[in-house]
């Protein structure tokens, strides 16, 4: 732990950092692949919609007095296992005592005759009479969806307009819908490419992965907010402040991302190994993929979009210049020699303008003494162009008189008078 | 600022007795394990059959309203599918839910309509009893009079129905005053328990005509189609069509239950009963359910009976204003109708021009509150058979389900411990512990409000507080970076915890700002699942709210006055050598 603390003062000093905003078009590369390969799967494979949306076929079994839950999750395996791709995860639960109900997606004729004979197999009830079949409609209909977009549309309007208000920046509220755009679409590609069946708990992972997103851009932003709230006089660049806040509260994020991934993970792991395909494993690879994406997003995406947007500013164009400038110039006092005992006094006499050449001849008669110490050579004084303005240290700001009364003095003989 | 020195202590004090207030309040609740969902517990299925053929669209519609009304907040988890061409099957969490069958089950059109006369005050006796050589039942309130009364009107109906639609207008409109003497006089025979029976054979007589006294109802629509007055019922009910008056003065209340011998129609006239057995004549709705906005069970201040509160929309508390404006300090009563019977007849004691009514009656809570929540929701379009099949459903998802998701939430915040001691060492402790009061808190407020809003877990749903645990870590994690950032710019332990905390605190709440924004929107806006998200949402972010501001960071400041952390002992986690600093932070032995 000691090095990657160490690594945590390194980074908080900026002693050590790493370069988000400026390699920006590598993680902007990276995201646009993920996105594409996401867009691609939702096109191309489509998602897989449960019963809850899209209605299906129900199968009621008569099985006599033996409705026990061991038999309806042997049902349920036995189902699934038909190869009937409608009914590749079904729903099995005991109807009273002697009943066991079998849900599947929707089933053509010859795909629900198949299933009636797999759960007439499995089950050993008479065909006619034990099983009957009924269609089912959506739990989860048309006018759910809609509300809930709705709720989406006006949740998201009103994020922008906190954000906005909060940070008094509009531009991080664009940047925090750019990353979680990109997040819930990443999230929405992994169930399109994996085939899992999308169901509510997928709609309520899909907005857990909303709030973790946004809450985490947040977290960054108020950072990048921090660090860029005095530019122009700490010298410094939009685009480094930025950086050095995403640096600085990058431990953060790492910590964050376990604490939050951990947990997840361990459902993961438990869901796939332990249990097989199961709707836990679903949700948990859902919910990884996404706040995964979540954390990734705020500090590669969301704050070099931000900076993007910004880099057009008076403002930030003008810190750029001024660090441009100074770059170009150099330390300006790198060449002062820091103090010492036997420090010159004088002059140089050639770095004097206008002294003239020192005489070489004069010192050839004593060559044990060493040269006089001189002073490095003055930077060239500009001559009769009026006044030297000092260089520009910082942005110029209104001096604090402006705008006040200035006293005048005036000549006695005016005073008091109008 | 003085109160900072003994502040930690005491806020540290005052937590934990909430804490346990909170377990208080699950203990008397009764139960230390929640309801678990449809999933892992299987529940109760309630199948209901719809009356006739119904439209496909209108039994999703009947669909939705009833899954609101099982499902209104969102916690329940219950589903509700349409099943074949006539089946509606509700599936709830918990076994034996047959309290249920009555909210979902009823049709709940609720509508306002206005009496013109009814059993009890008996303003219509007085007008018919006007004419009397042609309408023998006038004295209809001397019991037997009354019932043979109605069955000679049975039987003459058709050419004193003739008759009476030719008397003058006059006739039949008495004064006000007339009609408040006469009530103020059948105030005192309104209660009348030895005319029930007689009141009973004049409902046999009246069974046994049925056909001719459907065809008075339908004449009293069709003339009151035809009376200009219909579109005013507020004059309407001081001068109703006669033919509606006769219609109600043969009705004789059926004595099991009320019941009305018309349809419930908005536009026209209704002859209905109360609970008690007491016929009204009404008069056109005025407003209707679809005109509330809301509807709530509670116990208004002061009095001891549930009431069901409604509130009105804009048009509808316009009318309810003019209603009463127009029956304040009059006798007169409006009648507020269910399913075309009426609930209860008050007169207005006020002027309301709020939009807001109350139902009173005899009502429990559990009726109170199912009558509201149907209310709240609408009406069904279709009616349903009674007797709904209600079976027992067992759980969907395989037993081991719950058990590996708990194991694997378990070892996931287990795993999160020992990373957070390990890397935070001795501060790590406080995480721990804020972890463990944050998930202590959130199991009970699941309990409670598996208690009393029927919150129920599903699977998804205990990932979903599992992961909310884990995002909770995150604010800790904000302060206590926060706090080392602070102490590498050479603070000391107890500084740093206080300008710290003012950081991480503006943070942490920005963050979960928008949290709690997008629960309470989701919550108000959307339906069924995600409403139920943005519930528990809403939930871990207060708790962790909470948990931060009155637990940890008043635990960290306590923390701090101990040398162990603030000389930056070795496994404090707050030592030069974990902040990575070379130098001691000044002031740090100080």
């Amino acid at each position: 732990m000691g090095r990657y603390s160490r690594l945590g003062n390194a980074l908080y000093t900026g002693e050590r950092s790493i370069d988000f905003v400026g390699r920006k078009w590598a993680w902007y590369a990276i995201s646009a692949v993920l996105v594409v390969v996401a867009v691609l799967g939702i096109s191309v494979r489509g998602l897989d919609l449960g019963i809850e949306f899209t209605g299906g076929t129900q199968y009621r079994v008569s099985v006599g007095a033996e409705a026990t839950q061991e038999n309806a999750d042997e049902l349920r395996e036995v189902v699934a296992d038909s190869g009937v791709e409608g009914a590749a995860s079904p729903v099995v639960s005991t109807l009273g005592d002697d009943a066991l109900l079998v849900q599947t997606g929707q089933l053509s004729q010859e795909e629900s005759t198949t299933v009636a004979q797999v759960i007439v197999e499995a089950t050993g009830v008479d065909a006619a009479a034990d099983l009957s079949q009924e269609d089912i409609g959506a739990s989860w209909g048309a006018d759910v969806a809609r509300s809930s977009l709705i709720g989406l549309a006006v949740f998201l309007f009103f994020v922008v307009l906190f954000i906005w208000a909060y940070f008094r920046e509009w531009k991080m509220s664009v940047a925090a819908l750019v990353a979680l755009a990109h997040d819930v679409v990443i999230t929405v590609g992994v169930y399109a490419w994996s085939g899992f069946e999308v169901t509510p708990a997928t709609v309520t992972g899909l907005l857990t992965i909303l709030a973790f997103s946004l809450y985490d851009t947040v977290v960054v932003f108020d950072k990048v907010r921090e660090n860029t709230a005095g530019l122009g006089r700490g010298g410094t660049t939009y685009a480094r402040a930025a950086n050095l806040a995403v640096n600085q509260t990058l431990v953060r994020s790492i910590n964050t991302s376990l604490v939050a991934l951990l947990p997840v993970g361990a459902i993961l792991y438990v869901g796939a190994v332990q249990l097989g395909a199961s709707s836990l494993q679903d949700l948990a690879l859902a919910l990884f993929v996404g706040m995964a994406a979540g954390t990734y997003s705020s500090v590669f995406i969301a704050t070099p979009v931000l900076v993007d947007l910004k880099s057009g500013e008076t403002e930030v164009v003008m810190a750029e210049r001024r660090a441009k400038a100074r770059a170009r110039q150099g330390d300006r006092y790198a060449a002062v020699p820091g103090y010492r005992e036997d420090l010159p006094i004088a002059d140089e006499p050639a770095a004097r303008p206008g002294a003239g050449a020192p005489v070489p001849a004069a010192l050839t008669g004593e060559p044990r003494q060493a040269p006089p110490r001189t002073a490095p050579p003055r930077a060239q004084e500009p001559m009769g162009r009026g006044r030297t303005l000092p260089q520009a240290r910082g942005e110029v700001r209104r001096s604090g008189a402006s705008g006040r009364q200035q006293p005048s003095r005036q000549t006695r003989s005016k005073r008091g008078k109008k | 600022m003085a109160r900072r020195t003994s502040g930690p202590g005491r806020t540290l004090v005052a937590f934990f007795v909430s804490t346990a207030v909170l377990f208080g309040l699950v203990a008397l609740a009764g139960s230390w394990t929640p309801q678990l969902g449809l999933d892992l517990q299987g529940g109760t299925s309630i199948t209901l059959r719809a009356e006739g053929d119904p439209s496909e669209e209108s039994l999703e519609e009947a669909r939705k309203i009833i899954d609101d009304r099982v499902n209104g907040s969102g916690v329940a988890e219950a589903e509700v599918t349409t099943q074949g061409g006539q089946d509606i099957v509700v599936e709830v969490p918990g076994e034996n839910r047959r309290d249920l069958l009555d909210t979902v089950q009823r049709t709940a059109q609720l509508r306002f309509r206005l009496v013109a006369c009814s059993q009890v005050d008996g303003r219509c006796q007085s007008t018919t009893g006007l004419p009397e050589g042609v309408i023998p039942e006038a004295p209809s309130t001397d019991g037997p009079g009354g019932s043979t009364g109605g069955q000679q009107q049975g039987d003459q109906q058709g050419d004193q129905q003739l008759e009476q639609s030719e008397q003058p207008q006059g006739n039949n409109r008495p004064t006000v005053g007339f009609g408040v003497k006469t009530g103020g006089e059948s105030g005192g025979e309104s209660e009348q328990p030895t005319e029930q029976p007689s009141q009973q054979d004049g409902g046999n007589g009246n069974d046994k005509q049925g056909n001719k006294q459907g065809d008075v109802y339908e004449q009293c629509v069709t003339a009151a189609a035809d009376d200009p007055l219909t579109d005013d019922p507020l004059q309407w009910i001081d001068q109703p069509t006669s033919e509606c008056v006769a219609a109600f003065s043969q009705y004789q209340c059926p004595a099991d239950g009320p019941a009305s011998p018309m349809t419930d129609d908005p536009d026209a006239p209704l002859v209905t009963c109360d609970e008690d057995g007491v016929a009204y004549l009404l008069s056109p709705a005025m407003i209707e359910g679809t005109e509330l906005s809301d509807a709530s069970a509670a116990i208004p201040q002061g009095e001891i009976a549930y009431v069901v509160q409604l509130s009105f929309d804009g048009g509808g508390t316009n009318t309810f204003a003019e209603i009463s404006r127009s029956l304040f300090g009059t006798e007169k009563q409006f009648a507020i109708v269910l399913d075309g019977e009426v609930l209860s007849a008050p007169t207005m004691n006020g002027v309301i021009v709020d939009g807001n009514a109350q139902i009173s009656g005899d009502f429990n809570e559990e009726g109170a509150s199912s009558l509201a929540t149907s209310l709240k929701f609408g009406a069904l379009p279709i009616a349903f058979e009674d007797d709904p099949l209600t079976q027992v459903v067992g759980p969907t998802l395989a037993g081991d389900q719950l058990s590996a998701g708990l194991l694997a939430g378990g070892i996931g915040l287990g795993v999160v411990m020992l990373y957070c001691l390990l890397y935070y060492r001795g501060l790590g402790t406080v995480v721990i512990a804020s972890l463990v009061v944050a998930g202590a808190i959130t199991y009970g407020m699941v309990l409670l409000l598996s208690e009393t809003a029927g919150f129920t877990l599903t699977l998804p749903g205990i990932a979903g507080l599992i992961v909310a645990v884990g995002i909770t870590a995150d604010s800790f994690i904000v302060l206590f970076e926060r706090i080392r950032d602070e102490m590498r710019d050479g603070k000391s332990m107890r500084v740093a915890v206080e300008s710290g905390w003012k950081r991480a605190r503006n943070t942490a709440v920005a963050a979960d700002a928008v949290s709690i924004l997008a629960a309470v929107i989701l919550y108000i806006f959307a339906a069924g699942v995600v409403k139920g998200f943005a519930f528990a949402l809403g939930l871990t972010t207060i708790i962790d709210l909470v948990v931060f501001f009155f637990f940890t960071k008043p635990a960290v400041s306590w923390l701090a006055r101990f040398p162990f952390f603030h000389s930056g002992h070795k496994l404090s986690g707050l030592n030069a050598e974990t902040l990575g600093v070379d130098r001691a932070p000044a002031g740090g032995t100080a």
